[in-house]
Protein backbone atom coordinates (compact mmCIF):
# COMPACT_ATOMS: atom_id res chain seq x y z
CA UNK A 1 0.00 0.00 0.00
CA UNK A 2 2.73 2.40 0.95
CA UNK A 3 5.19 1.19 -1.47
CA UNK A 4 2.35 1.79 -4.18
CA UNK A 5 1.19 5.57 -3.32
CA UNK A 6 5.06 6.22 -2.85
CA UNK A 7 5.30 4.52 -6.52
CA UNK A 8 2.59 7.08 -7.75
CA UNK A 9 3.87 10.26 -5.62
CA UNK A 10 7.63 9.99 -7.73
CA UNK A 11 5.44 9.08 -10.66
CA UNK A 12 3.39 12.29 -10.46
CA UNK A 13 6.67 14.21 -9.30
CA UNK A 14 8.28 13.15 -12.56
CA UNK A 15 5.16 15.52 -14.31
CA UNK A 16 5.24 18.30 -11.57
CA UNK A 17 9.53 18.95 -12.26
CA UNK A 18 9.27 19.30 -15.74
CA UNK A 19 10.98 22.85 -16.33
CA UNK A 20 7.74 24.41 -18.18
CA UNK A 21 5.81 23.73 -15.14
CA UNK A 22 8.24 24.07 -12.21
CA UNK A 23 10.27 27.42 -13.64
CA UNK A 24 7.38 29.48 -14.44
CA UNK A 25 5.27 28.43 -11.31
CA UNK A 26 7.91 29.56 -9.62
CA UNK A 27 8.39 32.32 -11.74
CA UNK A 28 5.00 33.49 -11.03
CA UNK A 29 5.49 33.32 -7.21
CA UNK A 30 8.27 34.92 -7.29
CA UNK A 31 7.29 37.95 -9.51
CA UNK A 32 4.58 38.09 -6.87
CA UNK A 33 6.47 37.61 -3.66
CA UNK A 34 8.98 40.52 -4.66
CA UNK A 35 5.92 42.81 -6.00
CA UNK A 36 4.00 42.04 -2.76
CA UNK A 37 7.01 42.59 -0.66
CA UNK A 38 8.17 45.58 -1.85
CA UNK A 39 4.76 47.93 -2.10
CA UNK A 40 4.62 47.04 1.67
CA UNK A 41 8.06 48.73 2.26
CA UNK A 42 8.25 51.30 -0.64
CA UNK A 43 4.44 52.57 -0.26
CA UNK A 44 4.82 52.64 3.39
CA UNK A 45 4.58 56.87 3.76
CA UNK A 46 1.53 56.77 0.85
CA UNK A 47 -1.83 58.04 2.03
CA UNK A 48 -3.17 55.62 -0.05
CA UNK A 49 -2.26 52.90 2.32
CA UNK A 50 0.59 50.36 1.53
CA UNK A 51 -1.88 47.08 2.24
CA UNK A 52 -4.85 45.31 0.59
CA UNK A 53 -7.57 47.10 0.13
CA UNK A 54 -5.88 50.41 1.39
CA UNK A 55 -4.88 49.05 4.47
CA UNK A 56 -2.09 51.16 6.38
CA UNK A 57 0.79 48.89 7.77
CA UNK A 58 2.56 51.57 9.74
CA UNK A 59 6.57 51.23 10.88
CA UNK A 60 5.48 50.27 14.28
CA UNK A 61 3.54 47.37 12.83
CA UNK A 62 6.59 46.22 10.34
CA UNK A 63 9.06 46.58 13.44
CA UNK A 64 7.26 43.99 15.73
CA UNK A 65 8.31 40.16 15.73
CA UNK A 66 6.08 39.51 12.98
CA UNK A 67 6.75 42.14 10.68
CA UNK A 68 9.35 39.80 8.43
CA UNK A 69 6.40 37.78 6.97
CA UNK A 70 3.96 40.62 6.87
CA UNK A 71 4.23 40.58 3.32
CA UNK A 72 4.86 36.90 2.73
CA UNK A 73 1.16 36.36 5.09
CA UNK A 74 -0.60 39.05 2.71
CA UNK A 75 0.75 36.77 -0.47
CA UNK A 76 -1.25 33.95 0.13
CA UNK A 77 -4.02 34.37 -1.57
CA UNK A 78 -1.84 34.91 -5.00
CA UNK A 79 0.06 31.76 -4.04
CA UNK A 80 -3.15 30.07 -3.49
CA UNK A 81 -4.25 30.68 -6.73
CA UNK A 82 -0.97 29.81 -8.27
CA UNK A 83 -1.72 26.57 -6.43
CA UNK A 84 -5.49 26.10 -7.65
CA UNK A 85 -4.04 26.24 -11.17
CA UNK A 86 -1.34 24.04 -10.92
CA UNK A 87 -3.51 21.28 -8.87
CA UNK A 88 -6.58 21.76 -11.18
CA UNK A 89 -4.52 21.18 -14.48
CA UNK A 90 -2.48 18.23 -13.20
CA UNK A 91 -5.44 16.77 -12.29
CA UNK A 92 -7.83 17.75 -14.98
CA UNK A 93 -5.19 17.21 -18.03
CA UNK A 94 -5.41 13.35 -17.01
CA UNK A 95 -8.82 13.32 -18.71
CA UNK A 96 -8.14 15.59 -21.40
CA UNK A 97 -5.09 14.37 -22.67
CA UNK A 98 -6.59 10.70 -21.75
CA UNK A 99 -3.47 9.92 -19.80
CA UNK A 100 -5.68 8.76 -16.67
CA UNK A 101 -6.74 5.24 -18.64
CA UNK A 102 -2.96 4.77 -18.98
CA UNK A 103 -2.32 5.68 -15.50
CA UNK A 104 -5.28 3.34 -14.42
CA UNK A 105 -4.17 0.33 -16.15
CA UNK A 106 -0.87 0.38 -14.24
CA UNK A 107 -2.34 1.41 -10.88
CA UNK A 108 -5.91 0.35 -10.72
CA UNK A 109 -6.56 1.54 -6.59
CA UNK A 110 -8.47 4.56 -7.90
CA UNK A 111 -7.91 6.13 -4.26
CA UNK A 112 -4.34 5.36 -3.88
CA UNK A 113 -4.05 7.39 -6.93
CA UNK A 114 -5.65 10.03 -5.84
CA UNK A 115 -3.56 10.15 -2.28
CA UNK A 116 -0.51 10.08 -4.27
CA UNK A 117 -1.24 12.92 -6.39
CA UNK A 118 -2.61 14.76 -3.80
CA UNK A 119 0.72 13.75 -1.80
CA UNK A 120 3.31 14.91 -4.42
CA UNK A 121 1.25 18.01 -5.52
CA UNK A 122 1.66 18.88 -1.74
CA UNK A 123 5.13 18.97 -1.50
CA UNK A 124 5.08 21.12 -4.85
CA UNK A 125 3.12 23.27 -2.39
CA UNK A 126 5.62 23.67 0.31
CA UNK A 127 8.56 24.40 -2.66
CA UNK A 128 6.28 26.89 -3.53
CA UNK A 129 6.14 28.30 -0.02
CA UNK A 130 9.57 27.93 0.61
CA UNK A 131 10.86 29.54 -2.01
CA UNK A 132 8.36 32.76 -1.58
CA UNK A 133 8.92 32.74 2.16
CA UNK A 134 12.74 32.90 1.41
CA UNK A 135 11.99 35.83 -1.22
CA UNK A 136 9.32 37.81 0.57
CA UNK A 137 11.84 37.67 3.45
CA UNK A 138 14.86 38.58 1.67
CA UNK A 139 12.92 41.48 -0.15
CA UNK A 140 11.23 42.67 3.25
CA UNK A 141 14.63 42.75 4.94
CA UNK A 142 16.76 44.19 2.24
CA UNK A 143 13.92 47.15 1.79
CA UNK A 144 13.24 47.93 5.99
CA UNK A 145 16.78 49.69 6.26
CA UNK A 146 16.24 51.91 3.68
CA UNK A 147 12.82 52.84 5.73
CA UNK A 148 13.57 53.09 8.79
CA UNK A 149 11.88 50.08 9.83
CA UNK A 150 13.55 48.24 13.00
CA UNK A 151 14.17 44.83 11.84
CA UNK A 152 15.41 43.73 15.57
CA UNK A 153 12.73 42.08 16.89
CA UNK A 154 12.33 39.76 12.72
CA UNK A 155 14.64 36.69 13.72
CA UNK A 156 14.62 36.65 18.06
CA UNK A 157 13.17 33.66 19.18
CA UNK A 158 9.76 35.89 18.67
CA UNK A 159 10.44 36.58 15.28
CA UNK A 160 11.61 32.75 14.31
CA UNK A 161 8.01 31.52 15.90
CA UNK A 162 6.25 34.38 13.71
CA UNK A 163 8.11 33.02 10.36
CA UNK A 164 7.20 29.56 11.41
CA UNK A 165 3.52 29.88 12.33
CA UNK A 166 3.24 32.30 9.19
CA UNK A 167 5.21 28.97 6.94
CA UNK A 168 2.42 26.86 8.44
CA UNK A 169 -0.27 29.06 7.80
CA UNK A 170 0.19 30.11 4.40
CA UNK A 171 1.04 26.34 3.65
CA UNK A 172 -2.27 25.49 4.96
CA UNK A 173 -4.05 27.89 2.96
CA UNK A 174 -2.47 27.16 -0.29
CA UNK A 175 -3.32 23.33 0.35
CA UNK A 176 -7.02 24.33 0.58
CA UNK A 177 -6.48 26.38 -2.34
CA UNK A 178 -4.52 23.54 -4.20
CA UNK A 179 -7.97 21.01 -3.06
CA UNK A 180 -10.31 22.99 -4.37
CA UNK A 181 -7.97 22.98 -8.08
CA UNK A 182 -7.93 19.59 -7.76
CA UNK A 183 -11.92 18.87 -7.17
CA UNK A 184 -12.89 21.11 -10.03
CA UNK A 185 -9.97 19.65 -12.08
CA UNK A 186 -12.13 16.19 -10.87
CA UNK A 187 -15.34 17.51 -11.20
CA UNK A 188 -14.93 19.31 -14.98
CA UNK A 189 -12.41 17.36 -16.19
CA UNK A 190 -10.95 20.26 -17.80
CA UNK A 191 -7.73 22.41 -17.29
CA UNK A 192 -9.73 25.45 -18.75
CA UNK A 193 -12.98 24.95 -17.34
CA UNK A 194 -11.26 23.91 -13.71
CA UNK A 195 -9.10 26.75 -13.68
CA UNK A 196 -11.64 29.46 -14.97
CA UNK A 197 -13.97 28.37 -12.64
CA UNK A 198 -11.66 28.52 -10.08
CA UNK A 199 -10.45 31.84 -10.69
CA UNK A 200 -13.27 33.19 -11.73
CA UNK A 201 -15.09 32.62 -8.34
CA UNK A 202 -12.18 33.35 -5.96
CA UNK A 203 -11.36 36.61 -7.57
CA UNK A 204 -14.87 38.07 -9.39
CA UNK A 205 -17.63 35.98 -7.66
CA UNK A 206 -16.55 36.31 -3.54
CA UNK A 207 -15.65 39.99 -3.98
CA UNK A 208 -18.61 41.65 -5.55
CA UNK A 209 -20.73 39.19 -3.07
CA UNK A 210 -18.41 40.07 -0.37
CA UNK A 211 -18.46 44.30 -1.59
CA UNK A 212 -22.41 43.72 -1.66
CA UNK A 213 -22.87 41.88 1.22
CA UNK A 214 -20.04 41.83 4.09
CA UNK A 215 -21.75 39.53 6.20
CA UNK A 216 -20.96 36.88 3.76
CA UNK A 217 -17.54 37.05 3.88
CA UNK A 218 -17.49 34.76 6.84
CA UNK A 219 -19.04 32.27 4.72
CA UNK A 220 -17.23 32.53 1.51
CA UNK A 221 -14.32 29.95 1.11
CA UNK A 222 -12.06 31.71 -0.50
CA UNK A 223 -12.16 34.70 2.33
CA UNK A 224 -11.69 31.69 4.61
CA UNK A 225 -8.09 29.84 2.88
CA UNK A 226 -7.05 33.66 2.39
CA UNK A 227 -7.75 34.46 6.48
CA UNK A 228 -6.06 31.12 7.73
CA UNK A 229 -2.93 33.13 5.39
CA UNK A 230 -2.50 36.46 7.38
CA UNK A 231 -3.37 34.13 10.83
CA UNK A 232 -6.76 35.71 11.62
CA UNK A 233 -8.83 39.05 10.67
CA UNK A 234 -10.07 41.74 13.10
CA UNK A 235 -13.71 40.32 11.66
CA UNK A 236 -13.10 36.12 10.78
CA UNK A 237 -11.09 34.44 13.52
CA UNK A 238 -8.56 32.11 12.79
CA UNK A 239 -10.26 29.13 13.86
CA UNK A 240 -13.45 30.16 12.23
CA UNK A 241 -11.70 30.40 8.85
CA UNK A 242 -9.77 27.35 10.08
CA UNK A 243 -12.58 25.16 10.73
CA UNK A 244 -15.10 26.07 7.88
CA UNK A 245 -12.52 25.96 5.36
CA UNK A 246 -11.64 22.24 6.72
CA UNK A 247 -15.28 21.53 6.60
CA UNK A 248 -15.64 22.88 2.71
CA UNK A 249 -12.38 21.28 1.62
CA UNK A 250 -13.63 17.94 3.19
CA UNK A 251 -16.67 18.00 1.55
CA UNK A 252 -15.60 18.73 -1.46
CA UNK A 253 -12.70 15.80 -1.27
CA UNK A 254 -15.63 13.55 0.00
CA UNK A 255 -17.79 13.90 -3.30
CA UNK A 256 -14.59 14.26 -5.56
CA UNK A 257 -13.30 11.00 -4.02
CA UNK A 258 -16.34 9.10 -5.04
CA UNK A 259 -16.93 10.83 -8.19
CA UNK A 260 -12.82 9.88 -8.86
CA UNK A 261 -13.71 6.07 -7.77
CA UNK A 262 -17.42 5.40 -9.31
CA UNK A 263 -17.36 7.01 -12.57
CA UNK A 264 -16.33 5.01 -15.67
CA UNK A 265 -13.44 6.35 -17.57
CA UNK A 266 -14.75 6.23 -20.95
CA UNK A 267 -12.58 8.68 -22.59
CA UNK B 1 -2.58 -21.63 -13.38
CA UNK B 2 -5.54 -21.03 -15.81
CA UNK B 3 -5.33 -21.83 -19.40
CA UNK B 4 -7.31 -19.15 -20.75
CA UNK B 5 -6.28 -15.41 -21.00
CA UNK B 6 -9.55 -14.13 -21.26
CA UNK B 7 -12.86 -15.39 -20.72
CA UNK B 8 -15.95 -13.27 -20.75
CA UNK B 9 -19.73 -14.35 -19.51
CA UNK B 10 -22.39 -12.76 -20.70
CA UNK B 11 -20.90 -9.19 -19.96
CA UNK B 12 -23.41 -6.60 -20.91
CA UNK B 13 -22.57 -2.84 -20.56
CA UNK B 14 -25.29 -0.09 -21.04
CA UNK B 15 -25.14 3.65 -21.13
CA UNK B 16 -28.60 4.66 -19.81
CA UNK B 17 -31.31 2.93 -22.73
CA UNK B 18 -28.50 1.86 -24.81
CA UNK B 19 -26.87 -1.12 -25.31
CA UNK B 20 -23.24 -1.10 -25.83
CA UNK B 21 -22.38 -4.69 -25.14
CA UNK B 22 -24.92 -7.42 -25.11
CA UNK B 23 -24.16 -10.28 -23.35
CA UNK B 24 -21.30 -11.41 -25.37
CA UNK B 25 -19.55 -14.61 -24.09
CA UNK B 26 -16.11 -15.39 -25.88
CA UNK B 27 -12.90 -17.49 -24.10
CA UNK B 28 -9.14 -16.58 -25.28
CA UNK B 29 -6.83 -19.15 -24.23
CA UNK B 30 -3.31 -18.60 -23.29
CA UNK B 31 -0.33 -17.83 -25.77
CA UNK B 32 -2.34 -17.11 -28.74
CA UNK B 33 -3.28 -13.86 -30.97
CA UNK B 34 -6.93 -13.20 -31.07
CA UNK B 35 -8.20 -10.32 -33.35
CA UNK B 36 -10.90 -8.61 -31.90
CA UNK B 37 -13.07 -7.29 -34.99
CA UNK B 38 -16.43 -5.46 -35.23
CA UNK B 39 -17.24 -2.19 -37.13
CA UNK B 40 -17.61 0.62 -35.62
CA UNK B 41 -19.78 1.27 -32.87
CA UNK B 42 -19.96 -2.21 -32.11
CA UNK B 43 -18.73 -2.50 -28.77
CA UNK B 44 -15.26 -3.76 -28.67
CA UNK B 45 -13.32 -0.84 -26.61
CA UNK B 46 -16.13 -1.06 -24.57
CA UNK B 47 -15.53 -4.29 -24.10
CA UNK B 48 -11.71 -3.48 -24.00
CA UNK B 49 -12.35 -0.57 -21.32
CA UNK B 50 -14.44 -3.13 -19.19
CA UNK B 51 -11.50 -6.07 -19.12
CA UNK B 52 -9.44 -3.63 -17.94
CA UNK B 53 -11.21 -2.02 -15.33
CA UNK B 54 -11.81 1.14 -16.92
CA UNK B 55 -15.29 0.98 -16.69
CA UNK B 56 -17.92 -1.34 -14.93
CA UNK B 57 -20.36 -3.45 -16.50
CA UNK B 58 -24.08 -3.24 -16.06
CA UNK B 59 -24.54 -7.28 -16.58
CA UNK B 60 -22.13 -10.59 -17.03
CA UNK B 61 -18.63 -11.51 -15.72
CA UNK B 62 -15.46 -11.95 -16.69
CA UNK B 63 -11.91 -13.19 -15.77
CA UNK B 64 -8.45 -12.20 -17.26
CA UNK B 65 -5.77 -14.84 -15.99
CA UNK B 66 -8.45 -16.54 -13.76
CA UNK B 67 -8.96 -13.52 -11.95
CA UNK B 68 -12.29 -11.51 -11.99
CA UNK B 69 -12.16 -8.29 -14.23
CA UNK B 70 -13.90 -6.67 -11.22
CA UNK B 71 -10.80 -7.17 -9.24
CA UNK B 72 -8.39 -5.77 -11.59
CA UNK B 73 -5.18 -5.19 -9.47
CA UNK B 74 -4.83 -8.40 -9.38
CA UNK B 75 -4.06 -9.16 -13.11
CA UNK B 76 -3.41 -5.99 -14.64
CA UNK B 77 0.96 -5.80 -13.19
CA UNK B 78 0.43 -8.73 -16.03
CA UNK B 79 -1.09 -6.51 -18.72
CA UNK B 80 0.10 -4.51 -20.91
CA UNK B 81 -2.44 -2.24 -22.74
CA UNK B 82 -3.08 0.58 -25.29
CA UNK B 83 -6.50 1.75 -25.58
CA UNK B 84 -8.22 4.22 -27.96
CA UNK B 85 -4.29 4.99 -29.20
CA UNK B 86 -1.75 6.36 -27.38
CA UNK B 87 -2.65 9.04 -25.35
CA UNK B 88 1.09 10.92 -23.30
CA UNK B 89 1.89 14.14 -21.90
CA UNK B 90 2.59 16.59 -24.66
CA UNK B 91 5.63 18.42 -22.69
CA UNK B 92 7.34 15.09 -21.81
CA UNK B 93 9.56 13.27 -24.05
CA UNK B 94 8.75 9.61 -25.20
CA UNK B 95 11.76 8.50 -22.60
CA UNK B 96 10.14 10.40 -19.78
CA UNK B 97 6.77 9.28 -20.47
CA UNK B 98 7.54 6.20 -20.19
CA UNK B 99 9.45 6.72 -17.22
CA UNK B 100 5.95 8.03 -15.68
CA UNK B 101 4.40 4.71 -16.27
CA UNK B 102 7.57 2.48 -15.55
CA UNK B 103 7.62 4.51 -11.90
CA UNK B 104 3.95 4.19 -11.18
CA UNK B 105 4.05 0.39 -12.18
CA UNK B 106 7.36 -0.50 -10.15
CA UNK B 107 9.10 -1.69 -13.72
CA UNK B 108 12.71 -1.08 -13.92
CA UNK B 109 13.76 1.94 -15.62
CA UNK B 110 15.88 0.26 -17.88
CA UNK B 111 13.31 -1.35 -19.74
CA UNK B 112 12.50 2.15 -20.85
CA UNK B 113 15.23 2.30 -23.27
CA UNK B 114 15.35 -1.18 -24.50
CA UNK B 115 11.64 -1.02 -25.79
CA UNK B 116 12.45 2.70 -27.46
CA UNK B 117 15.19 0.66 -28.83
CA UNK B 118 12.49 -2.02 -29.71
CA UNK B 119 9.82 0.21 -31.48
CA UNK B 120 12.37 2.15 -33.26
CA UNK B 121 12.03 5.29 -31.25
CA UNK B 122 15.93 4.83 -29.64
CA UNK B 123 17.17 7.48 -31.76
CA UNK B 124 14.13 10.43 -30.57
CA UNK B 125 13.15 9.20 -27.19
CA UNK B 126 14.34 12.45 -25.54
CA UNK B 127 12.48 14.11 -28.13
CA UNK B 128 9.04 16.23 -26.53
CA UNK B 129 6.18 13.62 -27.15
CA UNK B 130 4.22 16.89 -28.81
CA UNK B 131 6.45 16.95 -31.74
CA UNK B 132 5.72 13.30 -32.69
CA UNK B 133 4.49 11.61 -35.91
CA UNK B 134 1.09 9.86 -35.86
CA UNK B 135 3.48 6.44 -36.09
CA UNK B 136 5.94 7.68 -33.97
CA UNK B 137 2.83 8.49 -30.87
CA UNK B 138 1.46 4.75 -31.99
CA UNK B 139 5.06 3.17 -31.70
CA UNK B 140 5.26 5.00 -28.12
CA UNK B 141 2.14 3.25 -27.38
CA UNK B 142 2.87 0.11 -28.03
CA UNK B 143 6.18 0.56 -26.01
CA UNK B 144 4.35 1.37 -23.05
CA UNK B 145 1.98 -1.34 -23.46
CA UNK B 146 5.08 -3.57 -23.52
CA UNK B 147 6.52 -2.14 -20.49
CA UNK B 148 5.23 -4.98 -17.53
CA UNK B 149 6.81 -7.33 -19.95
CA UNK B 150 3.17 -8.46 -20.20
CA UNK B 151 1.55 -12.00 -19.99
CA UNK B 152 -1.60 -10.40 -22.54
CA UNK B 153 -1.28 -7.67 -24.46
CA UNK B 154 -4.29 -5.46 -25.20
CA UNK B 155 -4.29 -3.26 -27.88
CA UNK B 156 -6.89 -1.35 -29.62
CA UNK B 157 -5.96 -0.52 -33.39
CA UNK B 158 -2.28 -0.95 -32.95
CA UNK B 159 -1.40 0.07 -36.69
CA UNK B 160 -3.00 2.79 -36.97
CA UNK B 161 -1.50 6.04 -38.79
CA UNK B 162 1.85 3.33 -39.51
CA UNK B 163 3.30 3.27 -42.77
CA UNK B 164 3.20 -0.08 -44.34
CA UNK B 165 6.80 -0.93 -43.18
CA UNK B 166 5.48 0.01 -39.30
CA UNK B 167 2.67 -2.57 -39.60
CA UNK B 168 4.74 -5.32 -40.69
CA UNK B 169 6.89 -4.65 -37.67
CA UNK B 170 3.94 -5.00 -35.70
CA UNK B 171 3.34 -7.85 -36.73
CA UNK B 172 6.13 -9.11 -36.37
CA UNK B 173 6.60 -8.08 -33.01
CA UNK B 174 3.04 -9.32 -32.12
CA UNK B 175 3.71 -12.97 -33.65
CA UNK B 176 7.07 -13.07 -31.57
CA UNK B 177 5.89 -11.50 -28.38
CA UNK B 178 3.03 -15.32 -29.37
CA UNK B 179 5.75 -17.37 -29.98
CA UNK B 180 7.64 -16.30 -26.64
CA UNK B 181 4.07 -17.19 -24.62
CA UNK B 182 2.39 -13.92 -24.88
CA UNK B 183 -1.40 -13.35 -25.35
CA UNK B 184 -2.03 -10.87 -27.49
CA UNK B 185 -5.74 -9.40 -28.04
CA UNK B 186 -5.89 -7.09 -31.21
CA UNK B 187 -8.37 -5.09 -31.99
CA UNK B 188 -7.96 -3.83 -35.51
CA UNK B 189 -10.05 -2.39 -39.10
CA UNK B 190 -6.66 -3.97 -40.97
CA UNK B 191 -8.95 -7.42 -41.07
CA UNK B 192 -6.18 -8.43 -44.01
CA UNK B 193 -3.64 -8.10 -41.32
CA UNK B 194 -5.10 -9.39 -38.12
CA UNK B 195 -6.02 -12.83 -40.50
CA UNK B 196 -1.81 -13.25 -40.88
CA UNK B 197 -1.67 -13.27 -36.96
CA UNK B 198 -5.07 -14.19 -35.87
CA UNK B 199 -5.28 -17.52 -34.73
CA UNK B 200 -8.34 -16.81 -32.59
CA UNK B 201 -11.03 -14.44 -34.03
CA UNK B 202 -13.67 -12.64 -31.69
CA UNK B 203 -16.31 -10.47 -33.81
CA UNK B 204 -18.83 -8.37 -32.82
CA UNK B 205 -21.98 -6.60 -34.60
CA UNK B 206 -24.05 -3.94 -32.52
CA UNK B 207 -22.61 -5.51 -29.03
CA UNK B 208 -22.96 -9.01 -29.87
CA UNK B 209 -20.56 -11.75 -30.55
CA UNK B 210 -21.48 -13.13 -33.82
CA UNK B 211 -18.34 -15.08 -33.90
CA UNK B 212 -15.79 -16.23 -31.56
CA UNK B 213 -13.05 -18.69 -31.63
CA UNK B 214 -10.47 -20.47 -34.15
CA UNK B 215 -10.24 -18.65 -37.21
CA UNK B 216 -9.88 -21.89 -39.28
CA UNK B 217 -13.36 -22.48 -37.94
CA UNK B 218 -14.91 -19.30 -39.62
CA UNK B 219 -13.63 -20.02 -42.69
CA UNK B 220 -14.64 -23.72 -42.57
CA UNK B 221 -17.94 -22.12 -41.99
CA UNK B 222 -17.76 -19.83 -45.26
CA UNK B 223 -18.77 -21.65 -48.86
CA UNK B 224 -15.77 -20.95 -51.06
CA UNK B 225 -16.86 -20.01 -54.31
CA UNK B 226 -15.35 -19.17 -57.86
CA UNK B 227 -15.00 -16.31 -60.24
CA UNK B 228 -15.88 -16.64 -63.36
CA UNK B 229 -15.40 -14.45 -67.04
CA UNK B 230 -16.22 -15.22 -70.20
CA UNK B 231 -15.16 -13.56 -73.94
CA UNK B 232 -18.50 -12.99 -74.42
CA UNK B 233 -20.35 -11.23 -71.72
CA UNK B 234 -23.98 -13.18 -72.90
CA UNK B 235 -22.24 -16.74 -71.91
CA UNK B 236 -22.60 -15.89 -68.26
CA UNK B 237 -26.10 -16.94 -68.28
CA UNK B 238 -25.18 -20.21 -69.95
CA UNK B 239 -22.22 -20.56 -67.01
CA UNK B 240 -24.96 -19.86 -64.69
CA UNK B 241 -27.17 -22.37 -66.00
CA UNK B 242 -24.30 -25.03 -65.96
CA UNK B 243 -23.49 -24.28 -62.05
CA UNK B 244 -27.04 -24.66 -61.60
CA UNK B 245 -27.51 -27.76 -63.22
CA UNK B 246 -24.41 -28.91 -60.53
CA UNK B 247 -26.19 -28.22 -57.21
CA UNK B 248 -24.29 -25.09 -57.15
CA UNK B 249 -25.42 -21.73 -56.02
CA UNK B 250 -24.06 -18.47 -58.56
CA UNK B 251 -25.22 -15.50 -59.41
CA UNK B 252 -23.71 -12.59 -61.71
CA UNK B 253 -21.82 -9.23 -60.27
CA UNK B 254 -19.60 -6.74 -61.96
CA UNK B 255 -19.15 -8.52 -65.01
CA UNK B 256 -18.20 -12.09 -63.66
CA UNK B 257 -20.34 -14.98 -62.43
CA UNK B 258 -19.96 -15.89 -58.80
CA UNK B 259 -20.20 -19.75 -58.30
CA UNK B 260 -20.12 -20.99 -54.81
CA UNK B 261 -18.35 -24.56 -54.69
CA UNK B 262 -15.06 -26.04 -53.40
CA UNK B 263 -11.97 -25.48 -55.60
CA UNK B 264 -11.34 -28.50 -57.02
CA UNK B 265 -14.85 -28.27 -59.16
CA UNK B 266 -13.35 -25.47 -60.95
CA UNK B 267 -11.86 -27.84 -63.60
CA UNK B 268 -14.99 -29.64 -64.06
CA UNK B 269 -16.75 -26.17 -64.88
CA UNK B 270 -13.98 -25.55 -67.38
CA UNK B 271 -14.67 -28.64 -69.17
CA UNK B 272 -18.03 -28.15 -69.42
CA UNK B 273 -17.90 -24.71 -70.20
CA UNK B 274 -15.49 -26.01 -73.37
CA UNK B 275 -17.59 -28.32 -74.11
CA UNK B 276 -20.90 -26.03 -74.40
CA UNK B 277 -18.34 -23.66 -76.57
CA UNK B 278 -17.73 -21.10 -74.49
CA UNK B 279 -14.30 -19.45 -74.06
CA UNK B 280 -13.63 -18.69 -70.15
CA UNK B 281 -11.09 -15.75 -69.97
CA UNK B 282 -10.71 -15.96 -65.59
CA UNK B 283 -11.46 -18.81 -63.86
CA UNK B 284 -10.33 -18.50 -60.25
CA UNK B 285 -11.48 -20.15 -56.98
CA UNK B 286 -11.87 -17.60 -54.23
CA UNK B 287 -11.16 -19.21 -50.27
CA UNK B 288 -12.84 -17.03 -48.17
CA UNK B 289 -10.86 -14.44 -46.09
CA UNK B 290 -11.80 -12.44 -43.09
CA UNK B 291 -12.76 -9.03 -44.75
CA UNK B 292 -15.18 -11.15 -46.96
CA UNK B 293 -16.65 -13.02 -43.76
CA UNK B 294 -16.37 -10.57 -41.73
CA UNK B 295 -18.39 -8.19 -43.92
CA UNK B 296 -20.85 -11.17 -44.42
CA UNK B 297 -21.48 -12.07 -40.86
CA UNK B 298 -21.49 -8.60 -39.77
CA UNK B 299 -24.16 -7.51 -42.49
CA UNK B 300 -21.52 -3.94 -43.18
CA UNK B 301 -21.20 -3.19 -46.64
CA UNK B 302 -18.05 -3.53 -48.70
Amino acid sequence: MIRSIARIFFAEWRKLRRPTLLLGTLGAVAFFSVLVSSLLFLMIDSPNGNGDRGIRITREMLSLPSGATQAFSSIGNLLGIIALCVFAAQTAQEYSLGTLRNLLVRQPGRIRLLVGKLASMKVFAIFMTLVSAVISIGVSYALAGGKDVNTTLWFNADGRLEIAKTLLNVFISILGFGIIGMVLGILLRSPISSISLGVLWLLIVENIVGAVKSSTLQWLPGNQLGTIAVGGTETISYTHALSLSGLYVGIALIIATVLFTRRDVAN
Amino acid sequence: MPNLAISVNDLSKKYGEALAVSHTNFQVPLGTICGFVGPNGAGKTTTIRMLLGLITPTGGTGQILGEPITSPEKYLPQVGAMIEGPAFYPALSGAENLRVLATLGGFPQERVDQLLKQVGLADRGKSKYKTYSLGMKQRLGIAAALLPDPKILILDEPTNGLDPEGIQEIRQLLRSLADKGTTVFVSSHLLSELELISEYIVMLRKGEVVFAGPIQELFDQQQPYMIVKTENIGDLEKIMAIAQSAGHHAHIRDGAAHIEGPPDWAGTLNKLAFEAGILLTQLSPQLPNLEETFFEMTGEQK
